[in-house]
């Protein structure tokens, strides 16, 4: 058994103890506060909403949250009137840690 | 159409989370279509088991509160293109939940998914009756010790008294998961045996989950048992318990963990 310790189990360990490390670093920035996200996706939509008009379902967010920074993409499909039919326009938002 | 499963327990640290994941991606696996749904509003973990803890945009509040559209609360795994999770939400806590709401949800999941897993809550309060109250199944988990074992029992009698199935004076189908099971303990007498369990909860079996160091492994590297080592015997276990759920007929063995010659060596079986 203490073989087994020496390989395999050590490594998960260590990755179970990086994995909690980022997430409560983000959950305890996080508490308390509104979520950061739906008011990002409003203020956003309602900026591009400005110039034209976006379908709420073809938005689409994803979020990676990382050690040093977080990457929230945001991905909206704005229909155009050209023959190509629809352009996409896509943003990736790089937001630092402090965020939260 | 979705068939509606509740993973449920009374007691908590059974094994409901683990088995959501695991029997979630084995059934993705097989090729369905699969969503799993955590309903610990507050206390959430089926995205840490997941390994999806840091992709959570939306969750089951944001939908149930219509701040967020399903298909944008829902997360892909990213190695099974079939398997989706809603998490709860971390923040909230279970008054969050409106039963019009969770009901809407189910209801908008069916036509898109085969299988709708819903992992509940420990306890007997809105939590877990909100997990349960759409189930077509019912997989009750359980851990062959008595604390488990009564608050299986409890948990039956709800399934049968609470749930909209019950309610249309239809039977609501239960099947046992009996994990951390241990063999040559149960053998020694030192443990409930699967036919002590089983005459006690009357209901059938639809696995039996060995007590199994990869578990705790698959858990720390954040995925289901059933995708981090498909040969270890936990996983082999919930492979057979999904081909149950599917409706195969497969023969009930309690899976073990191969010897290798170093643990020959010492004596002991491998992890």
């Amino acid at each position: 058994m203490r073989f087994a310790g020496l390989f395999g189990r050590q490594r998960s360990a260590s990755t179970a103890h990086h994995r909690l490390q980022v997430l409560l670093m983000h959950e305890r920035c996080a508490g308390g506060k509104p979520d950061l996200i739906p008011i990002l996706r409003e203020d956003i939509l309602a900026a591009i909403g400005k110039h034209v008009t976006v379908d709420p379902d073809k938005v689409r967010l994803k979020i990676e949250r990382g050690e040093m920074v977080s990457l929230l993409e945001i991905d909206i499909e704005i229909p155009t009137s050209m023959k190509h039919g629809q352009d996409r326009f896509a943003t990736g938002v790089q937001f630092p840690l402090s965020w939260g | 159409m979705a068939q509606v499963v509740v993973v449920t327990s009374g007691k908590g640290g059974v094994g409901k989370t683990t088995s959501t994941a695991a029997l979630g991606a084995a059934l993705a696996r097989a090729g369905e279509r699969v969503a799993v749904i955590d309903f610990d509003v507050g206390l959430r973990n089926l995205d840490l088991v997941m390994g999806a803890e840091r992709r959570v945009v939306f969750d089951l509040i944001h939908v149930v509160q219509g701040t967020a559209r399903l298909s944008q609360a829902l997360i892909r795994d990213k190695r099974i293109d079939t398997l989706f999770l809603l998490a709860a939400s971390q923040t909230r806590d279970k008054e969050s939940l409106s039963e019009d709401g969770v009901e809407r949800v189910i209801r908008e999941l069916r036509p898109s998914f085969d299988w709708i897993i819903c992992d509940s809550p420990a306890g007997i309060e809105r939590g877990a009756s909100l997990a349960m109250r759409h189930a077509d199944l019912a997989v009750v988990v359980a851990n062959p010790e008595v604390s488990s074992v009564r608050d299986s029992d409890r948990i039956i009698g709800l399934l049968d008294s609470t749930t909209d199935k019950a309610k249309r004076g239809e039977l609501m189908e239960k099947y046992l998961l009996l994990t951390r099971y241990d063999p040559a303990r149960a053998e020694r007498g030192e443990m409930l045996c699967v036919d002590d369990v089983l005459e006690i909860l009357c209901i059938p079996l639809l696995g039996i989950i060995p007590e199994s160091k990869d578990v705790l492994h698959a858990s720390n590297m954040g995925l289901p048992v059933t995708l981090n080592n498909p040969a270890s015997a936990p996983a082999r276990a919930y492979n057979d318990a999904a081909r149950r759920l599917q409706g195969e007929q497969v023969q009930l063995v309690v899976p073990s963990d191969k010897t290798t010659l170093l643990s020959k060596l010492l004596g002991r079986r491998a992890a």
